[in-house]
């Protein structure tokens, strides 16, 4: 019996310990008339020599097509060690370290996690992990209503250049809580958001505005303009909401560090925490990274961790303000949150040790690095433009203007190249236009192989059609 | 020793990434970082070893029994792990065309078929990444089905008042308002109370069955009923599905919207606080509510379902695909269960909580709740051993985890005063299980003799007792270099 360890003569003696005939009995409680009969829908039982074969086969129709697609999940390089030891039993197997003295090990792990992401954003509190970026930003919403006291209206400016996804996200998880979130175009020529336009929307609102998002790099690969927008949004009671790629923080002024230094920085801080060692593994799990302002603490949802001492003055670590948590407060709690993320900010702290922010800074340089040289390769081609003006980090939007993006992409895989992430849903008025990603993974041949299948598909539209119709 | 207090200016972890820095062309120097953010510099063997020697202080239930009540600290098996990790599915990009992703959503699709039979719904979907997101995406779902009716006054969730913190926190987030109902003595639901409760007001009662106490809700066809006369939904907290994997259906009883913790009863590990997985199953009315993504089958092969199929969907609730790699093992171990293997975990599940209850009742404790058959788990109050010897269930508890017993939840539900709610799991020995009653016993005794003991407990691990107090006053929540 799978899993089942109980031989005939226990199974006797612990019924007659009981004191029924069978373990029948035991449900006795239950409607009989309710009773389910056999899973007909769930097969047969399989031993592990035949699942692994199953899953291998399974695992083997995934394709292996070289990746230059980003749009939120990035493929970097895991050292071997980080998930060796991450998968190691007593992490993997425990539960919530709610008996502190029974799990010094993750809570003293996620305290230096929190320490961690606290240094690479410059931000001066961070939580044990949320779900992942786009969960993460809803509470980030949701915290900032709360936290902003001096605002009554809970509108959220959220421009356009925030990825979609999390925007989507964002909007069903505040919906039943009166929030409005209030779209800001993004500029046409340069991709990023401009203060003309956050005004106008401010003022369009009425003035009054609770928190505004901004995302660093934003979802097109461009840098926004973060120190004025924060400058400007503080100055106006308005809180700022960061979005940030955590590994980009460590070449790029982090969060905690925006605007005038008198005021500075944003007010919340929230991201995937993917790119620090999460395999992309089909969309996770991840982690949602959120951290805030020290005055902004009570009002963060999530486990946190902090350092203390027991009876002999020896420092240790336990779970702390719980009473924001739902298993205190209940109905009253900052968020439903219990179960967070916590094995992937383990492999995370393992990896972001392992690296140092030497190892992060060149990491994240050479994504940059490559990103620049695929672009000046395609670009080159005819067809292939580059879409906005703003200084961009490793992704970019390119404009095709032959031929529709996703027949491109299609032809692209017929040869080997996942050649990034249609825009035309979201963003239809950038026409046939896809986001394309590099990491320090590709190399230079592999760039080349990219700008060489990019020129035959656009040279050969006919080609084009053809695999469309044969795939 | 903290890894920062091992840190060496100038150490590198390399070769793990390009030795040298490329220049960051292009970008403004006002939006470059001024100076390295302070993380930690040690070698690769540092890390390692600090991380392995760190793990070494936790329990765990490869290395302990971990009889913690509510969360189903089942064995995680390691197939469970070696086989998600396949560089097929690591390697996969959420954005992968579904095309060249057909093997992940093969595995995808099965697992939604396997829960829908399971717990007897028509329809589920992945998406929701634990337990409490999974009661989020259902409650949020009941409010867009009253709300397409035109059914606007219905602004109140009731929930048992033995309910995890979870449902009332959740119900609060899609903007109801809570009510709470009472509990009688021998577990079931006050049905009068309920009675009384329920109106044209009533949106939907959250409901674990089993109970976090324990027991067997008996009622819960006449609950159903006065539920949806009412015209409320019912919702199943699915937290204690195991106890009844295989023996009654969620489906069967009623339910109309449901959430399971693949973390639990699907075995799939909880990493020292997540990542789980809350799925969510509905009956046929709500599977229009469903949030995205959701796998379908079509012509033989697999694909997402989109906002435009599914233009009711309560949405997203992640950036991708909520927790693939969890969902991915909780396939695998179900597919080692198969029909056959899901039944005996219900049942020996509840053999062993029975099998302890019985032996702690021998054994002089006092059970929360009398003449019961017990689910997965069961519960035992302390209350008289704090009148009589001013002992706690967190001494007992601490005291447990010095006689290498990994302590049951305490303190939940917060109905028991002094409460230990004690679940086994299935794949537990008789010998573990009578190890842990021995313990105990051995710990009441102590209580009765020298309860100093179970005050100073314990005093065999890295730490002991910490000051929680201190905690919370003197925040001290990140590492500052001095
Ligand atoms: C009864 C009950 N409901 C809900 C939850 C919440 O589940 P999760 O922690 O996965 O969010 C738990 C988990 O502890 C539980 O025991």
């Amino acid at each position: 019996m799978p899993f089942i360890p109980h031989t005939e003569n226990e199974i006797t003696q612990m019924l007659e310990t009981i004191g029924v005939d069978s373990i029948d009995d035991l449900f006795d409680e239950i409607p009989a008339h309710l009773r389910a009969g056999v899973l007909q829908a769930v097969p047969h039982s399989m031993n592990e020599m035949e699942v692994s074969r199953l899953m291998k086969q399974r695992a083997d129709q995934n394709s292996s097509a070289i990746c230059f697609l980003g749009a939120g999940a990035y493929e970097h390089h895991i050292p071997s060690a980080v998930w060796e030891i991450t998968t190691r039993g007593e992490y993997y197997s425990a539960y919530t370290p709610y008996q502190a003295e029974a799990s010094q090990g993750t809570l003293q792990l996620t305290y230096e996690y929190q320490s961690m992401m606290t240094a690479l954003t410059a931000m001066d509190v961070s939580n044990a992990s949320m779900y992942d970026g786009a969960s993460s930003l809803a509470e980030a919403i949701l915290m900032a209503v709360r936290a902003n006291r001096k605002s009554r209206s809970r509108k959220i400016l959220i421009p356009t250049s925030v990825n979609p996804s999390y925007r989507k996200a964002a909007h069903t998880i505040v919906n039943g809580q009166q929030v409005e979130l209030i779209d800001v175009p993004y500029d046409s020529a340069s991709g990023t958001v401009t203060l003309e336009q956050i005004k106008q929307q401010t003022e369009a609102h009425g003035g009054d505005i609770t928190a505004m998002v901004l995302q660093q790099p934003n979802f097109f690969g461009c840098l926004e303009e973060v120190d004025a927008i924060t400058d400007w949004a503080h100055d106006n009671n308005i809180l700022v909401i960061a979005v940030i790629n955590p590994l980009v923080m460590s070449v790029l002024n982090p969060p905690g560090k925006w605007g005038r230094e008198d005021n500075a920085g944003a007010d919340i801080a929230c991201g995937d925490g993917q790119p620090l060692g999460a395999p992309m593994s089909a969309g996770g799990p991840y982690y949602g990274l959120l951290c805030c302002k020290q005055s902004l603490v009570r009002q963060i949802p999530g486990r946190i961790v902090g350092r203390t001492i027991d009876l002999d003055g020896k420092e240790g670590f336990v779970l702390t303000l719980q009473a924001r948590e739902q298993h205190i407060r209940r109905s009253k709690a900052t968020s439903n949150i219990c179960t967070n993320q916590g094995l992937v900010v383990t492999a995370s702290t393992i990896y972001m040790a392992i690296q140092g922010a030497q190892g992060l800074e060149n990491t994240a340089a050479a994504c940059h690095a490559n990103n620049n040289s695929l672009v000046e390769k395609l670009i080159a081609i005819d067809g292939v433009k580059k879409a906005f003006s703003a200084p961009q980090f490793h992704e970019t939007v390119l404009q095709l203007e032959q031929q529709p993006a996703a027949e491109v992409l299609k032809a692209l895989m017929e040869k080997g190249i996942l050649g990034g992430y249609n825009l035309s849903q979201d963003y239809p008025e950038l026409g046939e236009a896809i986001l394309v990603c590099t990491t320090e993974m590709r190399t230079e041949e592999e760039i080349d192989q990219y700008a060489d299948a990019m020129r035959d598909v656009l040279s050969s539209g006919a080609t084009v059609a053809s695999l469309a119709e044969s795939a | 020793m903290l890894i920062f207090e091992h840190s060496s200016e100038g150490r590198r972890g390399a070769p793990q990434a390009p030795a040298e820095k490329a220049p960051l062309t292009a970008i403004p120097e006002k939006l470059l970082r001024e100076g390295s953010a302070a993380l930690p510099e040690v070698s690769e063997l540092q890390a390692v070893r600090h991380y392995t020697r760190l793990s070494q202080k936790n329990f765990s239930i490869d290395t302990q029994f971990y009889p913690l009540g509510s969360c189903t600290m089942k064995y995680n098996p390691r197939a469970c792990n070696s086989l998600a990790m396949l560089p097929g599915f690591l390697n996969a990009h959420p954005l992968t065309p579904d095309a060249q992703n057909q093997g992940f959503l093969a595995c995808m699709h099965d697992l939604q078929s396997m829960l829908c039979e399971a717990t007897g719904m028509a329809a589920f979907s992945l998406a929701p990444m634990a337990g409490a997101q999974g009661e989020f995406a259902g409650v949020a779902m009941i409010e867009a089905y009253h709300r397409s009716r035109g059914d606007d006054a219905r602004k109140e969730i009731l929930v048992p008042d033995a309910a995890h913190g979870t449902n009332p926190a959740t119900a609060v987030m899609c903007g109801f308002t809570v009510k709470e109902i009472a509990t009688l003595d021998n577990g079931d639901v006050d049905i009068d109370a309920l009675k009384q409760a329920v109106g044209p007001h009533t949106a939907g009662l959250m409901l674990t069955n089993p109970s976090t106490l324990g027991v067997f809700e008996r009622n819960i066809e006449a609950i159903a009923k006065v539920i949806h006369e009412a015209g409320g939904l019912l919702y199943y907290d699915g937290a204690n599905l195991n106890a009844i994997l295989g023996k009654i259906r969620p489906g069967d009883m009623g339910f109309d919207v449901i959430h399971s913790n693949l973390h639990k009863t699907f075995s799939t590990p909880h990493g020292g606080g997540g990542p789980g997985s809350g799925a969510v199953g509905v009956a046929e009315r709500l599977r229009p509510f469903l949030p995205l993504p959701v796998v379908t089958e079509e012509d033989d092969s697999y694909r997402y379902l989109t906002a435009k199929d599914c233009p009711q969907s309560i949405g997203r609730l992640s950036a991708f695909m909520g927790n693939p790699g969890v969902l991915l093992r909780a396939y695998i171990y179900m597919r080692l269960l198969g029909r056959e293997g899901m039944v005996r975990v219900a049942e020996f599940a509840t053999l062993n909580a029975n099998y302890m209850m019985a032996e702690a009742k021998r054994r002089g404790f006092t059970l929360a709740i009398n003449d019961r058959r017990a689910s997965h788990e069961f519960i035992i109050t302390l209350k008289n051993e704090a009148r009589d010897y001013h002992v706690s269930a967190m001494d007992f508890a601490k005291r447990l985890l010095d006689l290498g017993y990994h302590a049951p939840t305490t303190y939940f539900p917060l109905l028991v005063p002094e409460c230990l709610l004690i679940e086994p799991t299935e794949s537990e020995a008789k010998e573990a299980l009578d190890g842990f009653m021995d313990a105990l016993e051995q710990i009441k005794h102590e209580a009765e003799t020298n309860p100093e003991l179970l005050h100073a407990a314990p005093q065999t691990l890295p730490v002991k007792r910490l000051d929680e107090v201190r905690a919370a006053k003197q925040l001290d929540l990140a590492f500052k270099k001095q």
